[in-house]
């Protein structure tokens, strides 16, 4: 399968209505959008925009209830739940606002989660992991437990674990929303040296300081692209 | 590769129970003491039974044995001083049947006695088994010294006696003591003799071994000493007169025992108008201790099933509260990538490992308790592969039915709604 234009990410037409009650909410309310490959985006608007559902979407957390979601050249709109898995796994590192790390496992074993689902050894894991801790500068910090980190060095153990299956897209949810600004300013600097490295990254807030580190800025409003802008 | 990555799962599960040391503790405790209790009472069962079947396997399972006993009406009568109450199996009774069924391999009576004795400068009462060399056939005894009795010696009614390893230790006699003159009543016997004892009880039944000193042949204890006996008790005189005190039958196939027992039933009852004699059968008791046993082991079973359905409804509580409260996690894992089924093994294989552990240690308890209980009560305690492995299978299997609602229900966990779950 070619890719289209270097498109990672694209939506055609994408609709996802959630029922409320008696209610029907449109969240994604016929979105035509793509990504491409090697992108920095920044996906802005109020809350119930829709910018959470299309995350959600992007990240084969969710399937939409019409349209084509195209992720690397492949349709994942009709999926099922163990594909969809198996995207994530592959194809997708996730960055959250409040972290989401597993408090129980050390930095390291957190960092080696993916690696584990994807059936790799311990031993090549363990290196692994290193190399990542490394990268994201928390060598020393391999065999602790999260709980005994600052907040900017757990979304540092996120990023390291995001990287672990060397994902093409990794997708940032408010990544700088619990983090105080110098610290979110770091890690941003962190995201954007995986960006010149060769990630695509897709980053929803609503913080226009931190928006304006990506190179892209798609608005939305009511479901709907409300207008992008490029820098 | 396969097999390493089983080996990485179970030892994670291992590690995220030691997470929660008291937890799983707490939680392993049903199947611990589920377990436990299992292999404890069937290693109870199992001793217990063994012991009644070794006995009775020891009376011999072709055998049929019938005992006088002494009347009810009788019992009540003979207070009248001096009355001399006449009951039991008769020599006519031994002939008869010896000659009338073919069945029949072999038969031996038995009469008991008690008599002043003296070997060298010993004395004591000696108690004393008037029977034929078939008796040694039907209830084959190890010779330690010397000879059994044989057909000559009641033929020719010769004073021979043989001592029981019983009698043998009492008189402090041994092997030298073959050929020696012992002294029965105011006759003079000479020692040919000693054979082994078997000892214990089968069901009512008592091996007579205990309480045997010596054999004589039958036909010199009755010409020697005749078929009246004089019981002192409480300041009165009961006079009893009993020609055989046991008949041992030897039937020659093992599904002839049960018909013939019937037949020799019907036999003397048309001679003893009262019921003044006994047949038990070895086999019945056999069959009969083997119901027993069945009906023990089903009793076991149902409080084993219950209290390890107790055990795996504890795991399952636990288990369901724990996926609650992992729910993010749950929601992490699923969101990196986890597909449902690694979900679910990740649960079933703690449940299991958690339930398997508590089996362990539960066997270890299990097969330490009947120690106990033999080291302090005597009881024999068996334990059978049977008894230690089922439990282990059982709690196994435990693991997993209880296990599989919890694990399912993590794996329903929507990433979407559980990464927002604080």
């Amino acid at each position: 399968m070619t890719i289209q234009n270097g498109e990672i990410v694209s939506l055609r037409n994408a609709r996802k209505i959630y029922q409320m009650g008696t209610e029907k909410v449109h969240a994604l309310d016929g979105v035509n959008v793509s990504f491409k490959r090697g992108s920095f985006w920044a996906i802005m608007g109020p809350s119930g925009s829709g910018k959470s559902t299309m995350m959600n979407i992007i990240g084969c957390l969710d399937r939409l209830t019409s349209g084509q979601y195209v992720l690397e050249g492949q349709d994942v709109g009709t999926l099922d739940d163990d594909n969809l898995s198996e995207r994530r796994l592959r194809h997708i590192g996730f960055i959250f606002q409040s972290f989401n790390l597993i408090p129980q496992l050390t930095v390291r074993r957190n960092i080696e989660l993916p690696l584990y689902y994807l059936g790799w050894d311990a031993e090549k894991s363990a290196e692994r992991a290193a190399e990542l801790g490394r990268r994201v500068g928390l060598e020393q910090r391999l065999n602790h437990r999260p709980t005994e980190l600052s907040g900017g060095q757990m979304q540092r153990v996120a990023i390291a674990r995001a990287l672990a299956n060397d994902p093409h897209l990794l997708l940032a949810d408010e990544p700088t929303g619990n983090l105080d600004s110098a610290t979110g300013e770091q890690i941003m600097r962190l995201l954007e040296e995986l960006h010149e490295e060769g990630k695509t990254i897709i980053m929803v807030t609503h913080e226009p300081d931190i928006a304006a580190h990506a190179r892209c800025r798609l608005h939305m409003k009511d479901g709907q692209v409300d207008r992008i802008e490029e820098s | 590769m396969k097999q390493s990555r089983i080996v990485r799962n179970i030892a994670l599960g291992i590690e995220n129970l030691l997470l929660h040391k008291l937890r799983s503790f707490l939680t392993m405790l049903g199947v611990v003491f589920g377990v436990g209790s299992v292999v404890a009472m069937l290693s109870v069962g199992e001793g217990a039974s063994k012991e009644a079947m070794e006995q009775i396997r020891k009376l011999g399972s072709n055998n049929i044995i019938l005992s006088s006993i002494k009347p009810i009406e009788e019992e009540q009568t003979s207070t009248v001083r001096a009355a001399i109450s006449i009951y039991g199996l008769l020599y006519n009774d031994y002939a008869r049947l010896r000659d009338t069924f073919p069945m029949i391999r072999q038969i031996a009576p038995v009469k008991l006695l008690r008599k002043e004795s003296r070997l060298g400068p010993r004395a004591m009462e000696l108690r004393i088994v008037g029977t034929t060399q078939t008796w040694f056939e039907l209830v084959p005894r190890e010779i330690i010294a010397g000879r059994e009795l044989r057909p000559e010696d009641h033929a020719q009614f010769n004073p021979v006696a043989v001592l029981t390893e019983f009698g043998a230790r009492r008189l402090l006699a041994t092997q030298s003591t073959i050929g020696q003159k012992i002294r029965i009543g105011s006759d003079t016997f000479e020692v040919v003799g000693i054979v082994k004892s078997e000892s214990g009880k089968a069901g009512n039944m008592q091996i007579p071994d205990q309480e045997v000193d010596v054999y004589i042949p039958l036909s010199v204890a009755r010409h020697y000493f005749g078929d009246i006996y004089t019981r002192r008790s409480s300041g009165s005189f009961l006079r009893e007169r009993v020609e055989l005190h046991q008949i041992i039958v030897q039937i020659d196939a093992i599904e002839h025992v049960e018909p013939a027992a019937k037949a020799i039933e019907q036999m003397l009852e048309r001679f003893h108008p009262k019921q003044d004699y006994e047949i038990s059968v070895p086999l019945a008791l056999l069959r009969q201790a083997e119901a027993t046993k069945r009906t023990f082991n089903i009793v076991l079973g149902s409080i084993a099933g219950i209290s390890l359905l107790v055990g795996g409804i504890g795991i399952m509580n636990i288990m369901l509260a724990s996926v609650t409260e992992r729910t993010r996690e749950i929601g992490i894992r699923r969101a990196i990538g986890a597909k449902r089924r690694q979900i679910i093994s990740q649960f079933l294989i703690e449940t299991v490992v958690l339930s398997t552990i508590g089996g362990l240690v539960g066997i270890i308890l299990g097969v330490l308790t009947p120690k106990l209980i033999t080291f302090f009560s005597g009881m024999p305690t068996v334990l059978t592969p049977l008894s230690i492995f089922l439990p282990l299978i059982i709690s196994i299997a435990v693991g997993i039915v209880f296990g599989l609602y919890p694990a399912a229900n993590a794996a329903r966990v929507d990433p979407i709604i559980a990464l927002r779950h604080e």
